[in-house]
């Protein structure tokens, strides 16, 4: 059975419609990306799926439908929405960020744990630990977005464009983090992503989004080696 | 000498009466950003509560508490009945809302209870205690009574998971629900408080200026002032500007332009603090790109 499964679905801001009928699935501890260029529906896709935005069309994840839900409700059931922009908590500290992260968790003494663990992953956070997160520079934000949304101990992780804004080797770092996440932690992945070359040596499918439809799916040795994607996308 | 400071101490006790309701202010203020005009009736109707509860033979603290726990619920009655369906309309439909409340409260008030002034019982004892000159008990008994509620505030805030996910919503409620906060309740979690707060206020200022329908008209007009003179969206600031305003106020009226204007200094506060630095002495100065 599939983890997650989104099925014709339709989505618009006013007036404006910006998905039309995107259909697809991940399996279980994959790594999925969404690619396509700017204003193709990525990041409105991974909205849809956490309910913040109204949308049409079914969505699955464990089998249980999930389309109509709160987001609230969504989270609880482990789904980890890294967004756009980062969703900072500004004026909160770091550590203060983290906790939050675990809001939903009730297991007090595994969120400790977690919280040391994080800070093995990205020990920047455990130096800046007290600061103001606002303070934080772009990628060390990115950090405490992706270490924020582990903290809930997610069976998914939606991740919203990770590498954008970061220096390459911060991107590198930052990706090879996420790959040991998936594959010690089994955490699965939704990523979204511009830099398709990142993208596609990180996941192991992908979909090629355009104008809010699917028009390309597969394993992502096969996307790698289409024509038109290694043209429009990959740049060479 | 001695006079200056008896009024400087009665202002303090005054000031922290100020100090809640401007807290109350700042908490519906943070998480929505609006001003809730209705905060001062709020605590009114509470305080003739606790009369009612008190006149039935209760004993004054269990009605005190009482009265607390009744207006954590009637805050958030309120805001799931009333506020919830205008949250994304426009500031002016909010500020109807708020003025209605008012109105709405004070003639209920007055309708129930008739708006004839009643007097309100303090808990403290009559003779000042140490013996002292400058100060009543019941005015060392306010400042202790505000003194606590602003420390469990603060401890609650900064200490444990539901204050947190408060501070969180009031300033990301996106980000918020992506870490699953119900940020609907946490709004409605923050009328409740500010209505608690209120009705503390209410029933500490009450033995002071005698119940009726319109004792909280002045008290949420320094509110504001302290505020506003701590910065609007500063829990701290608020604090400080109400003990400020309580002796500015009590000063100036005792000795500079008399009883009768003393209301105009909390309006010359405004005034000026709006005029000359918007931001209060604690707020953030908000910049938007244009």
């Amino acid at each position: 059975m599939a983890l997650l499964e989104a099925s014709n679905l339709h989505a618009a801001y006013g007036q404006t419609r910006v998905l039309h009928g995107i259909s697809f699935s991940m399996e279980e501890g994959t790594i999925t990306t969404l690619l396509g260029a700017n204003g193709a529906g990525k990041t409105t896709t991974l909205r849809a799926l956490c309910g913040m935005v109204r949308t049409e069309g079914k969505m699955r994840f464990g089998g249980q439908r999930i389309d109509g839900r709160a987001t609230e409700d969504i989270v609880r059931m482990g789904i980890a929405h890294v967004p756009d922009g980062r969703g900072t908590f500004a004026n909160l500290t770091t550590e203060e960020n983290l906790r939050l992260g675990a809001y939903t968790r009730q297991d007090r003494a595994a969120v400790e744990t977690d919280l040391e663990r994080v800070y093995g992953y990205f020990p920047r956070l455990r130096e800046r630990r007290a600061q103001q997160a606002g303070t934080l520079s772009g990628g060390e934000q990115q950090m405490l977005a992706v270490s924020r949304a582990l903290m809930l101990r997610p069976k998914l992780m939606l991740l919203d464009e990770p590498s954008f804004g970061l220096a390459p080797l911060i991107v590198k770092e930052l990706f090879g983090i996420l790959r040991t996440v998936n594959e010690k932690e089994h955490v699965s992945m939704l990523v979204v992503e511009q830099n398709a070359a990142m993208a596609l040596d990180l996941a192991d499918h992908a979909y090629l989004i355009e104008t809010g439809r699917v028009v390309l799916s597969g394993s992502s040795d096969d996307i790698r080696k289409d024509d038109a994607v290694r043209r429009s996308y990959l740049g060479y | 000498m001695d006079a200056l400071l008896h009024q400087v101490l009665a202002g303090l006790a005054t000031g922290g009466i100020y100090a809640s309701v401007a807290l109350a202010l700042v908490m519906i203020y943070q998480a929505t950003h609006h001003v809730n005009f209705a905060q001062g009736e709020l605590a009114m109707f509470s305080t003739y509560i606790a009369w009612s509860l008190i006149n039935a033979g209760m004993p004054y603290w269990a009605a005190f508490f009482l009265t607390v726990a009744f207006s954590f619920v009637l805050g958030v009655v309120i805001e799931r009945v009333v506020i919830r369906p205008v949250e994304n309309s426009p500031v002016l439909s909010v500020v109807v809302v708020f003025i209605a409340l008012l109105v709405i409260l004070n003639s209920v008030t007055g309708w129930i209870y008739t708006f004839t002034i009643k007097t309100f019982p303090s808990p403290f004892p009559e003779q000042p205690l140490f013996g002292n000159k400058y100060m009543s008990s019941h005015e060392i008994g306010a400042i202790c009574i505000t003194m606590v509620v602003l420390l469990l505030l603060y401890g609650f805030f900064r200490f444990t998971p539901l204050g947190l996910a408060m501070r969180a919503a009031a300033q990301n409620p996106e980000s918020s629900r992506l870490v699953g906060i119900r940020v609907g309740w946490i709004l409605a979690l923050g009328w409740g408080l500010a209505a608690a707060i209120g009705a503390v206020a209410g029933m500490m200022v009450a033995p002071i200026v005698f119940l009726d329908p319109n004792m909280m008209g002045g008290v949420l007009l320094y509110a504001f002032a302290a505020a506003l003179v701590g910065g609007i969206d500063s829990p701290g600031g608020a604090v400080f500007g109400g003990f400020l305003v309580g002796v500015l106020e009590n000063v100036l009226g005792a000795f500079v332009i008399g009883n009768e204007l003393k209301l105009a200094v909390a309006l010359v506060l405004i005034i000026g603090v709006l005029t000359v630095r918007p931001s209060g002495f604690f707020g953030k100065v908000h910049v938007t790109r244009v």
